[in-house]
């Protein structure tokens, strides 16, 4: 075994652009649930903004059109998931479950054409100084601008959520949809655009897979990263920052891993390669541990005016 | 004539139409992982796609893709068999025990099973010998390797994958004795994310030449982001990695399956037990790209050999990597030994995962 083999700076640089589009999906998911509805369809959101992202990069040769348009091209099919269940009151696990159906059949038919291509790749933000520094600069200052939004998100998510009315009305619609009517929000419209913002940011977090991660399109890519996404939500208690931790530590571990299993480490494969899954929930639980961390009051149910 | 027995006369006359026309035999194909994965699926489904155009309106082929090993697979076997498939073809090892059960239960439904080892009366198994393409590989990589380390990627500790990281190391060794091999295993056959991350770490790490044995192109693609090189996988994927691809093992299993189709159609099938190789053009490899002159020549020669029967890396004497001598001194490796080999061979600095 050789552990010095691995270098922790690069582990921690490549950690994060592990994390990111499970991060993305997480946090978009973390706005949808805190307005109380429980979409499911992240998967499928993930792999249109994948494939969408893909194929407008590759045509208009611009990796940023791609991401606008893979978060547009979400939204948009999380809308129909926002009409479904928030006008026709169809029950959201299933809508949600469909949805994801829909996605990687949708996107692979989309994607035929533009498989074994490659895509323009997005260049890492070349920050004079800052990128030159020891460690730091290939630990914090040396990513693509995704990384970064991506964290500006959280940042945001956590201010909004906490401080201000925006998320004082969101959290309100969440936790008891029928007060919140009372008080004349509008339940259905504020739970429309969680959704769509939900969307969109798994649309960045598929696209941030084909376009930087794997650049390349290949049929059901996310492989997964979406499912993970809905757990790291309900493991971090809702909250923006322990849904970071858990996203970062989820592919801070996963990453790990592999690098001790490069290196030779004297652990037994089968329990580093269940580890990432082991650690997250076994460290996201120890947080939530203590206060109230329940979900919110009207997770998953269906409102109308009239009940 | 009142509309109604219109309709009705021309829903009997359409139902014989299609009766008229119906293929004489329905071929059903059960994928591990999606079509367009231009690895493993994409080269089964381009041999259904021979199938085809080899037998015209004779045959009807449908594929299920990205169908999971275990109870799913199974289910999707049975739905099959009960859909009046004649033969159907199940592509990933992992499928072999759910085939053998559903086997037994539609004894008159030919069952083919790829890369495994049980066999029925309605139940064969075929396979190829990549792990000839796979040594070719292991040459070249201990040719082209600056930093003497060479890693693999590769999907789950069964036979099939062991033997060829064996016979890859092998062949690195026999052009390059101080070359070591790193190992990382993803547990899965396709999920372009953990390919893409396990290789990246590989490189972090020093190594310089990656081979792979999962279904994507992305371990490869990582190789050629990094500028270092790299393998295609059951597939050639140069467009994937112009720069990186120093050639890539291609499965070819179009002439088998229209060869068994053909004897289900003629009424002649029987079990058996295929084990395509070079030879017969059922493993191919691709052109050996972006090494030099002297790489490619020995690459040529050693691929030569190996398809002539004149070298098999599995000849002894043979040690494992505890020190036991699995193979005596001028004996071959039979299809058992290869079927159940569990070990690393000498020199491998690892732990086969159990």
């Amino acid at each position: 075994m050789d552990l010095s083999s691995i270098n922790p700076t690069l582990l921690l640089a490549s950690l994060m652009v592990s994390a990111t589009p499970i991060l993305l999906a997480a946090i978009g998911e973390v706005v949808v649930e805190r307005s109380g509805v429980l979409n499911l369809g992240v998967e499928g959101l993930m792999i249109t903004g994948a494939v969408i992202g893909f194929a407008v990069a590759v045509n208009t040769s611009s990796p940023g059109i791609g991401f606008i348009c893979a978060a547009l091209a979400a939204a948009l099919l999380s809308l129909s998931f926002a009409v479904l269940t928030q006008i026709f009151l169809s029950n959201q696990v299933a809508t949600g479950l469909g949805l994801t159906l829909v996605g990687l059949g949708l996107s692979a038919l989309i994607g035929k054409p533009y498989e074994g291509m490659k895509s323009p790749s997005l260049d890492k933000l070349d920050l004079p100084f800052l990128s030159d520094l020891p460690v730091l600069g290939p630990l914090l200052f040396s990513h693509d601008a995704i990384v970064y939004i991506s964290v500006i998100i959280v940042i945001a998510l956590a201010y909004t959520l906490k401080r201000t009315r925006v998320g004082l009305i969101l959290r309100a619609v969440g936790e008891n949809h029928h007060a919140a009517h009372a008080l004349g929000y509008k339940v259905i419209q504020i739970r429309i655009l969680a959704i769509m913002f939900g969307g969109a940011c798994s649309g960045l977090g598929g696209a941030y897979l084909s376009l930087v991660r794997v650049p390349q399109w290949t049929e059901g890519m996310t492989a997964g990263a979406g499912w993970i996404a809905l757990a790291i939500v309900v493991f971090g208690s809702w909250r923006p920052w322990r849904v970071l931790i858990g996203a970062y530590l989820f592919g801070g571990v996963t990453v790990l891993q592999l690098n001790l299993q490069a290196a030779g480490a004297a652990i037994p494969v089968e329990y580093l390669s269940m580890s990432p899954y082991l650690i997250t929930i076994a460290v996201l639980v120890f947080i939530s541990a203590k206060g109230n961390q329940g979900a919110p009051g009207s997770l998953g149910r269906a409102f109308h005016a009239s009940s | 004539m009142t509309i109604k027995s219109i309709l009705a006369g021309a829903a009997v006359a359409l139902g014989l139409s299609t009766a008229a026309f119906a293929a004489d035999v329905k071929v059903g194909f059960v994928y591990v992982g999606p079509t367009g994965d231009h690895g493993w699926t994409y080269r089964h489904d381009i041999g259904r796609q021979q199938v085809e155009e080899a037998f015209g309106n004779r045959v009807e082929t449908t594929f299920v893709e990205s169908v999971g090993e275990g109870a799913d697979a199974e289910r999707v076997f049975t739905q099959m068999a009960l859909q009046g498939h004649d033969i159907i073809f199940g592509t990933s090892f992992g499928y072999m025990d759910s085939m053998e059960n559903v086997a037994k239960k539609f004894p008159d439904v030919k069952f083919e099973h790829a890369t495994g080892y049980k066999q029925g009366p309605n139940f064969a198994n075929y396979g190829l010998r990549l792990y000839q393409a796979r040594h070719v590989q292991g040459v070249i990589a201990g040719m082209m390797t600056k930093t003497n380390k060479i890693c693999y990627v590769a999907a789950y500790p069964i036979p099939e994958v062991i033997r060829e990281i064996n016979t890859y190391y092998l062949g690195a060794k026999s052009t390059n004795p101080d070359v070591t091999i790193d190992i990382v295993w993803v547990y899965t056959w396709y999920n372009p994310q953990k390919e893409q991350d396990a290789a990246v770490a590989l490189m972090q790490q020093g190594c310089d030449v990656i081979a792979q044995h999962t279904d994507s192109p992305a371990p490869l693609q990582a190789a050629e982001k990094e500028g270092r090189f790299g393998f295609g996988q059951a597939s050639d994927q140069i467009k994937f990695a112009p720069k990186a691809q120093l050639t890539a093992t291609i499965d070819n299993w179009g002439p088998y399956y229209i060869e068994k189709v053909g004897q289900v159609l003629d009424g002649t099938w029987t079990t058996g037990d295929y084990f395509g190789h070079m030879d017969d053009g059922s493993v191919e490899m691709a052109p050996f790209t972006n090494m030099p002159a002297d790489v490619a020549a020995k690459a040529q020669e050693v691929k030569d050999a190996i398809r002539d029967g004149k070298y098999f890396a599995f000849t002894g004497p043979l040690n494992d990597n505890e020190g036991n001598q699995v193979l005596a001194d001028g004996e071959v490796a039979d299809r058992k030994h290869l079927d159940t080999m569990m070990y690393y061979v000498e020199g491998i600095d690892a732990k086969v995962p159990n």
